[in-house]
Formats: structure tokens, sequence, C-alpha cells
């Protein structure tokens, strides 16, 4: 790679150029959304802004493994869904703080990424999606199975929002609200961090040709767990996150239309593009919302959406701003 | 003389407005339910016709109380409902919310519910915690609940000669309830169990099952399963000509919506447990009458039915405490009887469980039907106190 680069000097320095001015942009995107999220609350409601910025890092962890690692994972309910059982149950039974809570929720998903992804990255492509599929399967009918832990199909009810540190009770949404968007804002950093890190060029550089990444010395499948690892952690940190915020864990969580929704809201936003899991989050948890007064035309809308997004734009909404500006977003 | 008339005029018009305006209180009330998934048929758009039948009939404009109807789509998913909840009371001024099927989300609006003091009629779910040890003193819950249906089913069922039971039942958390429940029921009203099969769920396949069942030689199969689960194994039972054979199969949550989808030729013979049923007496016939032209012909379900009633009994309150506080209307709720066409007679106990009769229906054979939704006859009534879970039991902290 740095041959091609070295011998052809103009166009390294364009793109060099070019990289200069992606990054400058991304810190005024990220300036933007710092901005937005101050806004947010007291513009919308901020228990919505709150899903949406739950549902938006899950997309974004999603999107890490598949935008960036290659690797189309279809169980992602599965560390989104147990981490918020994990939250919640110790935060209702075992007295925890929120963010001791979350912490565990988050470890738990992590921990359940490493077995399920070691298991998993052996396979590739279809027969990936397929494993992680039954193993997220699995991962619910032991939710579904074991009612003293998750409570069954009532779900985990009247989680307690707690003090932070044992400190500041978040019962009061607005305070909440930070906490929330700070999670969040975190997360995406961390994100943006790995992708631009020099393992996440690794990665990247798998995604596109793994025995080439090989052939040039790197152990492929330690990079493609490591990186399942972070995202079923991430996912499991929005999950853990959503517990608290709406007190409850449920089977919808681990059930597998939520490792659907996830690819979608990826899907619509822009896969493999850093901001466009946000936006497209934000988009279908919008339509959940304020479609939910339309009834059974909410299912239509939202795949007529998803069939119009995938005629018309295939890079999603912000991967087409992206070819327009020319610039990665 | 002129001057005379018209300051009498005014007089007596401002006497006459004052008492208007004091009176002047509008309510909103939401109905959450679901409109696209497997309770829409059940709940959905009937339970928001249901609501406006309910302020029609209480003529609440001539009593000087606006009511605003407004609705949404939970999807069945415990955190789409409850964030609706939620911006239903901080932001749109939402006063009540009726209905809410589905269990997991019915707990999670009555804990905000409660939280934020307004008040939740339920209707929809079936979950007894709700006025068990997750009851509220927000919350009344309507219609019928997983407590009732077991008396119905399983007890009443025993004495009219069902005594030896097989269950199939859905192998997760609420198929073992409903079997644990309805088998106690069984057993205390002198019938026996004699087994018992755990299908995996969601199922499609149930031939190998029913087989076991009928080799059983059970009197009664109950059917402790729900949605796509009992429409499967009752068509596939009446494949087998199992009701045929002479054993009854009984539905121990099965609505009228079910019976409707499965058309009586599969459904026949099947005996369940509702509190309301269309064509009971000459009320419930003239509301389901007005009830269908507004739901493209469909009858109204028990859960619709209990929406209705549900907010009667609230805008009742509501005129009779000339107030829409949450705590006043709540304590008059449980105070005044209640009574409307649909339920009868009955009353709310501490706990938020509305007592009315349930009522024991098998599912007539094509042949007995005389058209269109003519589909029950009835078997037995239990009055409420036999239906419902006597108080001291519940485990419910609001009864001393």
């Amino acid at each position: 790679m740095t041959d091609l680069a070295s011998s052809d000097t103009p166009t390294a320095a364009a793109v060099a150029e070019t990289d200069d001015s992606a990054a400058r942009l991304h810190r005024n995107l990220f300036i933007a959304i710092a901005v937005l999220l101050v806004v947010a609350p007291f513009v919308a409601y901020p228990v919505f802004v709150m899903k949406v910025l739950c549902f938006a890092l899950f997309a974004l962890a999603f999107n890490l493994l598949l935008g960036y690692g290659g690797l189309l994972s279809f169980g992602h309910a599965a560390y989104f869904g147990m981490a918020s059982y994990v939250s919640a149950y110790t935060a209702k039974n075992w007295g925890l703080t929120p963010e001791l809570a979350i912490l565990l929720g988050t470890a738990v998903a992590a921990l359940l990424g490493l077995v399920f992804g070691a298991l998993a990255i052996r396979r590739q492509g279809i027969y990936f999606a397929m494993i992680t599929l039954a193993l997220a399967q699995m991962a619910f009918f032991f939710s579904l199975q074991t009612p003293r832990f998750t409570g069954g199909e009532d779900g985990i009810q009247a989680v307690p929002r707690g003090k932070l540190l044992g400190m500041i009770s978040l019962a009061d949404d607005r305070a909440l609200y930070w906490l929330v968007a700070a999670i969040f804002m975190g997360g995406l950093l961390l994100i943006y961090r790995i992708i631009h890190s020099p393992f996440g060029q690794v990665c990247k550089a798998i995604r596109d040709n793994e025995p080439r990444a090989i052939s040039l010395g790197y152990r492929a499948s330690q990079y493609k767990l490591a990186v399942f690892v972070l995202s079923a952690g991430l996912a499991g940190l929005a999950g853990a996150t959503k517990a608290i915020v709406f007190q409850l864990a449920s089977l919808t969580d681990v059930y597998w239309t939520m490792s659907g929704e996830v690819v979608l809201m990826t899907l619509v936003g822009g896969l493999g593009t850093v901001f466009g899991p946000i936006v497209g989050a934000a988009v279908i948890v919008a339509m959940q919302n304020y479609l939910a007064g339309l009834g059974s035309w909410v299912l239509v809308v939202q795949g007529v959406i998803f069939v119009a997004c995938v005629l018309l734009f295939r890079e999603g909404i912000v991967g087409v701003i992206a070819k327009w500006i020319k610039k990665p977003l | 003389m002129n001057l005379k008339t018209l300051l009498a005029a005014t007089a007596l018009g401002a006497l006459m407005a004052a008492p208007a305006l004091a009176q002047q209180i509008s309510v909103k009330a939401g109905v959450l339910n679901d409109r696209s998934g497997i309770y829409a048929d059940l709940s959905g758009e009937g339970s928001v016709i249901a609501a406006r039948l309910a302020v029609e009939d209480f003529k609440a404009a001539e009593k000087g109380i606006k009511v605003e109807i407004v609705s949404a789509d939970h999807q069945n998913k415990p955190d789409v409902g409850s964030t609706i909840t939620r911006q239903w009371y901080d932001q749109d001024g939402v006063d009540l919310i009726l209905d809410v099927p589905t269990s997991s989300v019915a707990l999670a609006v009555s804990q905000i519910t409660k939280d934020k003091n307004k008040i939740l009629i339920n209707s929809g779910a079936g979950t007894s915690d709700l006025t068990g040890k997750a009851c509220s003193p927000n919350t009344v819950h309507w219609t019928y609940d997983t407590y009732a249906l077991a008396q119905g089913t399983g007890g009443a069922m025993v004495k009219a000669g069902g005594d030896s039971w097989f269950f199939l039942t859905a192998d997760y958390a609420f198929g073992h309830s409903l079997e644990r429940d309805t088998s106690a029921v069984v057993t205390k009203a002198g019938g026996k169990v004699v087994g018992a099969v755990r299908t995996p769920f969601p199922g499609t396949d149930f031939s190998s099952f029913l087989l076991q069942a009928q080799a059983s030689k059970a009197k009664v199969i109950g059917l402790a399963n729900a949605g796509g689960d009992l429409t499967n194994s009752v068509k596939q039972a009446s494949e087998f000509g199992i009701t045929q054979g002479g054993q009854k199969l009984a539905g121990l949550l099965t609505f009228a919506s079910d019976v409707h989808a499965l058309g009586l030729q599969a459904a026949q013979g099947l005996v369940l447990t509702e509190s309301f049923y269309w064509d009971r007496d000459d009320g419930t016939r003239a509301f389901s009458e007005r009830f269908a032209k507004l739901n493209g012909g469909k009858k109204p379900t028990m859960v619709q039915a209990g929406v209705y009633s549900g907010l009667l009994h609230y805008l009742k309150a509501v005129e009779a405490a000339k107030s829409k506080d949450s705590a006043v209307v709540m304590a008059k709720m449980k105070e005044m009887p209640t009574d409307d066409p649909l339920f009868g007679k009955g009353s709310i106990r501490v706990n938020g469980r509305k007592m009315h009769s349930m009522y024991l229906y098998e599912v007539k054979k094509p042949s007995e039907s005389k058209g269109p939704w003519d589909y029950y006859k009835q078997i037995a009534v239990l009055s409420g106190e036999e239906a419902f879970q006597p108080l001291a039991e519940t485990g419910c902290p609001l009864v001393k």
C-alpha cells in the first residue's frame, strides 16, 4: 500500500488534503452533535430523545461490526437485550447504582460477545449471520425460560432509576437525560476513535480483502474477534442504558426482530458511515413513536420507506450526502 | 319594563352560566393498544369506537364535561408503550389511559400511571399481577384476568362433568402459569389432572401432542396457550376429530376474535370463559348492533366492551366528584357501584379489581349457528365472588 502511494506523490498529497478537510468536517460535526444534544431536551420530549440516543448507540455499535468489520451479525439483540436484563436485574434486586448496573450489563454483553464471537467468526458471510442468529435465539430462549431472572414475558418492571454515584437522583427526566447524552457521546467518540485507529485500518483491510490482510501478516481472526467483542460491548452499553431509562427490560429487546430493526436503522442511515446509524435510528424510532396513532399503517409506512431506501439510495441517507459532498462522513 | 326584563334576563343568564362554567371539565382519554399485531382484532380500533360510544351514551357534552379521545399503537412493545404513556401524561395532558393489552406493556403503563398519579383502566391485559403483587392505587383492571379464566374454565367445567384433564401447555412462563392455576382449580373442584405435555413456543405442529392428549382419554384437553399457538392447536385438533370423539377442548385464554378467525367448523365444541358476549341479552345486543355498524360489521369483543364500560364509569365518577383529580375520581369510582348494559351491576375492589359475572361458553356446531357471529351457547355463570381471586389471597399491598 505504501509503495503504491509513494509512487504517485501528487495523489498522495491530494489524499492527505481531503483527509485533513474530512477531519475538520468531522470535528465540526461532533461540535454540531454536542450542541444538538444540549438543545434537544428543550425542543423535543426528553424521554423520546433518550430513546433515540439509546438506539443510535446500538446502531453505531452494529455499524462498527458490519460497516467496518464487514461482519453481518443477525443476533445483536442478544447483547442489547441481555445487557438490559442484567442492568435492570442488578439495579432492582441488588440495589446497584445506575452507573454500576450499566457497567455490569456492558461487561456481560462483552463477555457474551466473546463467547458467541469466538464461535461465529469461524464462518463467513451468510453462515456467520446464521450462526449469530442461532446463538441469539438461544439467548432469547434462555430469557423466555428463566422467569426468575427475566420475569418471563412480563419482563423486569419498575426498575428504580436510582441515584448516580449514590448522590444525584435520576428520577427527573432532565437529570437522566444528561447521563444518557454523556454515555452516547462517549460511545460515539470511542467508536470514531476505533475506526480511525491503526486497529480500525486493519479491520477495514480485512473487510475489503481478508486473504490479502492475512498474507500481509495480520491475524485476521483475532482482529475480527476483537471488533466483535467491542461491538457487542457497545450494544450492551446501549441496552443497559435503555433499561434504566425505561425502567424495564423485556423480551422485545432480545427477540430477533430487534436484530432486524438495528440492521434496518443502519441501512437507512448509511452503512459504513460514522454518522449514518444515528440518523437511521432517529428516523426509525420517530416513525415508531409519531406514527403510533396511524395504527396498522406504521408497518406499511416502515416497509415503504425501507423499499424506497433500497431502490433510491442504497448508501443510506448519510451515505448519499457523503457522495454529494465527496467526503467520507 | 324593558330595562327590568333585560336586567332580569341578564341576571338569570349569569345565574345559569355560572354553574355551567364551574362544571366545565375537560377530560382527555388515551386508548393505548395493539393496532397492527396479534391483538388488533381483540382491541385495536374497536376499542376506540367503544370509547366514543361511551362518551356518546354518557351525554358528556350536556353534562358540561368535554371529552377528547386520542389513540396510539403500542405494537406490543413495552418501550414503545412506555414512551407514549410518558408523553401523553407529561406533554399532551392525557388524564386516563384505557385498554392496554399485553401484560408486559400493561405492567409498565400501570407503573408510570402510578408515578404520574393518573388513571389506568385496563381492559386488554390478562395478568392477575395487576391487582396482585403489582397492584396500584391508580389502576383498575376491568374485564378479565387469568385467575378468573382459570376459575371459569377449570372450575365450571369440572362441575359440568369434565372431571379429568390433560394439558397442552405452551412452554414458557405464561403457559406454565395458566396450567398451574387451572390445575389447582380443577383439583380443588374435585377433578383430576391425568397428564400434561409442554409444546415448544411458538409452535406450528401439534399433531404428536394432540395424539398424546387423545390417548390420555381425559375428558377435557386444556389448551394453556394463546394467539397463533391456540389457533394452530385448535385447527389440528379438529382435523383429528378430537371433539367429535367426545373429548372437550378448553381454551384457557381464548377470545371471541379467535373463534371468529378460526371459524365454527374448526372451533366447534371449544369451551372458554368470557365476561361479555354480544348476544347475551337485549342490552348487549343493542350496543353490539350500534358498534358493529361503526366497526365494519364486527361485533365487539369483551375487551372492547370493557373499554366502553370502564370509560362510562370513569365519566360518571367525574360527574359525581365534579373534579378530575385522580385520587378523588378513583375514590368515587371505587365507592360507586358500577352499572351498565354490558356488564350489569358490579363494583371495584380496593386492589382495583372490577367485579362482575364471568360466563362459561361452548362454541356452537355450524348446524346450530343461526347466522354470522352466532357462536356461543352458555354453559354456566360464575358470580364475581366465585370468579375473581379473594382479596386476601391477591398479595396486593393495598389490601389491609
